[in-house]
């Protein structure tokens, strides 16, 4: 297999759309309804856009089109893998290119919310199985035989009494004058030959040898390169700025404002242009800039978590409720209250954010490590005037992205340099800017009410969540609105055991930009949740696991639950060490996670294991998922133990990871993943192993020292 | 602007640059080797990771002026990508983002050459100074123990 990135034009080249190779693509009438898929040439005639996806040529060549971004989370690998299961051919048969960002075309390409797989895997399987069974036909009639006497393999159609055989390439043209059957048949999940097996990844060799092709490594002839001091306070203006020194740095040809967009607000800095970034980094640091940060609060931490801390009294807007809680909460023969915390963070990707831009006046060609292309291609189309199918916003890998590289605010503030200076441009963030600039994960402070009845049930159960809302800071957001999150992570069965409950935000008001982190809201809700379901599990006197077994009474839950118990040990765990467990729920699938701590003999705590079971439904590729839930342990240790952003008169303080501090291999306990094993619907594998981590180990915690921990991170050393 | 001799991968290169310019950005931008990533430009997370006489040093605080001797890059490692550290990480199916996995497998390699079978406390010594966001140390650690069975020394 070859990989490669081109633009839409090149692509249509190279892949000689023109001529008379099969092209097939699906076009969504509308949403919820089923998918059409329609050759290209007859989605033109109609003036349809399709999501491009298979090309085969006469040549045999069979092109791929991956239309979602690759971060890590393996979409390079599995939207592929997906497709050639029912087309009927082997990963070494194809080419796998990125699709270039275009909403009409390739429908929504925002990799997020783990959505690529659980989103989009019967359109993918649809369209395999269609382009399969036309050249099926194909052969048929050229053989003069039925099309079921016929069967496909290895990219070739077989004659089953005959043995004669043609490649896909020979019965391509054929193929393509052939009207797309309205249903095909997929096949069944004991059929699978790709799908469910743990492929290697195609992308591993090009990033083991030096040669994958990220945004920071791309380059365009003539390109500049630019580096921005940007407000470190959000709101500020640029007051003044001198730029005397800046300018006598050799390479250094341009110094101006500029602007980019957050949410509501205009970010401020001042841009140096110049030929090697080195240049425009050295440029950058000879700055003197002066801000005008009048007219708004320049917050600290503590006044923030204060803020937060204050407002619990409030009764906030209401996301969900049933029966009546205070009622059952003031009867109840056993209460318990508690109040959780976590911090603001950063997204810390390792290679910062980045964008090239070359702004051409009618038109704009763009590349990056993103993560929402087609959102991208309409931001840059509405702000900049031009017409979005003028905007081509090409896709590289990503070094990392969890949700940041989601937001358009750097790649409309590298259009706007390229637009002033008439040149291609790479914008570059240092670590320093990437660190400092947010948006962040939200901070948030959790108010958690519980009421337990003389049987140890749960009775009543009251969550207010006080945080930043995410969707309050976009202009015109209406910010009486709840925030539909308030219950993200929290399995869904809960409400139906629970018979009074209610779950409400109270929003904080601040200028600090927050966005999507790896699993959203869960990534914190999940903390508070899990933690207090463990002190009610403590205060009725049960087994942690049974006590969440008794109130997800559903057979998904209880199975999975069984099969932590199980893989863990749990039933003979020991004395000397501590065992903390967390169920959650994100984005369609349900993660159960086993910690297990104990206390060496120099008197330090040392976290031994994690055990994890994901129930993912469906699934493509097991050893993605094993890989996912690792990476998603290890993250949201780092959010639990090493790091925070904290903020001192309106700036954050921590500006590298000498400061905002990474989990390091020496720090990484041992950890087993394993996958259930059913037929339900996909759901997300990228986010939802990293939520139950923390409440898991924290819960293992007060398993071994009794003392319970309720604010995040803390540091294990002082244990 | 001065220029200097650069030794990497075993070719020689004349570039013409400012003395204080990290080899990072040379290699990058003036050589086009841009399988050496720029992560934190403070030595804290090994991304940067390239070989100077054989030992791991973080080309984003190394004065290209202080670059002297044998330089090799991720892409210089091996012939045809299959130095056993690569084949490896290949075969374990480590990377995921792959940002920092150029650094990592110069650092790994590195410690198989001066130690071709490391403990597991080697291992935390050795690659303790570069940071997978990712997250995928266990593999990273699983791969070199592999790798040293297969002739990671090499």
């Amino acid at each position: 297999m070859k990989t490669t990135t081109v633009t839409r034009r090149e692509f249509i080249r190279l892949t000689g759309l023109g001529s008379a190779a099969l092209a097939l693509g699906y076009y969504l009438p509308a949403a919820g309804r089923p998918a059409h898929i329609l050759k290209v040439e007859a989605a033109e005639n109609l003036g349809i856009e399709l999501n491009a996806f298979i090309f085969i040529e006469s040549s045999g060549k069979i092109t791929i089109m991956n239309h979602r971004s690759e971060m890590g989370q393996g979409a390079f690998q599995v939207v592929p893998q997906m497709i050639a299961e029912e087309l009927e051919v082997s990963l070494d048969e194809i080419n796998i290119i990125f699709a270039p960002g275009s909403q009409t075309k390739y429908g929504s390409q925002v990799t997020g919310g783990s959505s690529t797989v659980r989103g989009a895997w019967r359109h993918l399987m649809r369209m395999g199985a269609t382009a399969r069974e036309m050249l099926i036909e194909a052969a048929a009639r050229k053989w003069k035989v039925n099309a079921d006497e016929c069967y496909a393999e290895n990219a070739t159609v077989i004659h089953r009494a005959t043995g004669r055989k043609a490649t896909y390439g020979e019965l391509a043209t054929d193929a393509a004058k052939l009207e797309p059957p309205k249903n095909v048949k997929l096949k069944n999940r004991s059929e699978y030959k790709i799908v469910g097996k743990p492929l290697p990844r195609q992308d591993t060799p090009l990033k083991v040898n030096g040669t994958a092709v990220f945004g920071l490594d791309k380059k365009l002839p003539g390109m500049l390169y630019a580096a921005v001091e940007r407000n470190p306070r959000f709101l500020g203006k640029v007051k003044s700025y001198d730029d005397s020194a800046a300018r006598t740095v050799p390479g250094v040809k341009h110094v101006f404002k500029v602007q980019m967009d957050v949410f509501s607000h205009k970010r401020e800095g001042v841009a140096v242009v110049a030929d090697t970034l080195w240049a425009a980094l050295e440029g950058k640091k000879a700055l003197r800039i002066e801000w005008d940060d009048n007219g708004f609060e320049h917050y600290g931490t503590d006044q923030l978590f204060s803020l937060m801390h204050n407002s619990l009294g409030q009764p906030g807007l209401t996301q969900k409720a049933a029966g009546n809680f205070d009622a059952y909460f003031s009867k109840a023969s056993r209460k318990l209250e508690a109040v959780y915390e976590t911090p603001y963070q950063a997204h810390a990707c390792l290679e910062p954010l980045n964008c090239i831009a070359h702004f051409k006046g009618n038109s704009c060609e763009i590349w990056g490590p993103i993560q929402a292309p087609d959102w991208i291609q309409s931001d840059i189309a509405m702000k900049f005037g031009l017409k979005p199918e003028n905007v081509t916003v090409n896709m590289t890998f990503l070094g990392g992205g969890f949700g940041r590289k989601a937001f358009t605010d750097y790649t409309y503030e590298a259009v706007a340099i390229s637009k002033e200076i008439n040149a291609p441009v790479q914008v570059v963030w240092t670590r320093e800017d990437d660190l400092t600039q947010g948006p962040f994960r939200p901070g948030a402070v959790y108010e958690c009410k519980a009421g337990l009845t003389q049987q140890g049930r749960i009775s009543a159960f009251q969550v207010k969540m006080a945080a930043q809302n995410l969707n309050h800071q976009w202009p015109g957001a209406d910010t009486e609105s709840y925030n539909d999150s308030t219950t993200e992570g929290l399995p869904e069965p809960y409400l139906n055991t629970i018979p009074h409950y209610r779950f409400a935000d109270i929003p904080l008001a601040s200028p600090i930009p927050v966005m999507w982190w790896r699993s959203v809201y869960s990534s914190t809700n999940a903390f508070a949740f899990e933690s207090f379901i463990d002190e009610l599990a403590r205060a009725a006197g049960k087994d942690p696991l049974e006590f969440r077994k008794q109130h997800l009474p559903d057979e998904r839950h209880r199975l999975l639950i069984d099969r932590l118990m199980e893989v863990s040990n749990w039933k003979q765990r020991g004395q000397n060490s501590g065992y903390g467990a967390a169920v959650t729920e994100c984005f369609q699938s349900i993660v159960g996670e086993v910690v297990k701590v104990s206390r060496k003999a120099d008197g330090k705590i040392k976290i031994d294991k994690v055990w994890a079971v994901m129930d993912c439904g469906w699934y493509v590729n097991p050893d993605i998922i094993r890989a996912q839930v690792e990476g998603s342990i290890v993250m949201a240790l780092g959010a639990a133990l090493k790091h925070a952003t904290l903020f001192n008169e309106g700036k954050a303080v921590q500006r590298n990871y000498d400061t905002y501090k990474m989990p390091r291999i020496n720090e990484i306990p041992d950890i087993e993943v394993h996958i259930m094993e059913n037929d339900e619907r996909p759901g997300g594998v990228g986010e939802p192993g990293l939520p139950p981590l923390a409440p898991a180990l924290t819960n293992a915690l007060y398993d071994l020292t009794g003392k319970r921990i309720r604010k995040l991170p803390f540091n294990l050393e002082e244990f | 602007m001065a220029v200097f001799q650069l030794n990497v991968n075993n070719r020689s290169y004349a570039v013409d640059v400012d003395p204080d310019t990290p080899l990072l950005w040379v290699l990058r931008d003036e050589l086009n080797l841009t399988g050496t990533k720029y992560g934190c430009g403070v030595a804290q997370c090994g991304a940067c990771t390239v070989h100077l006489n054989g030992n791991p040093v973080r080309s984003c605080t190394l004065p290209v002026a202080a670059a002297k001797g044998n330089i090799t890059t991720i892409e210089g490692l091996s012939e045809n990508g299959d130095h056993p550290v690569q084949k490896a990480w290949i075969e374990l199916d480590v990377a995921q983002c792959g940002y920092c996995q150029a650094g990592q497998i110069m650092t790994a390699a590195a410690l198989l050459a001066r130690k071709p079978q490391p403990t597991d406390a080697d291992i935390d010594t050795a690659m303790a100074g570069n940071i997978c966001r990712c997250g995928t140390y266990k593999r990273i650690r699983k791969a070199i123990h592999l790798a040293a069975t297969k002739g990671g020394a090499r």
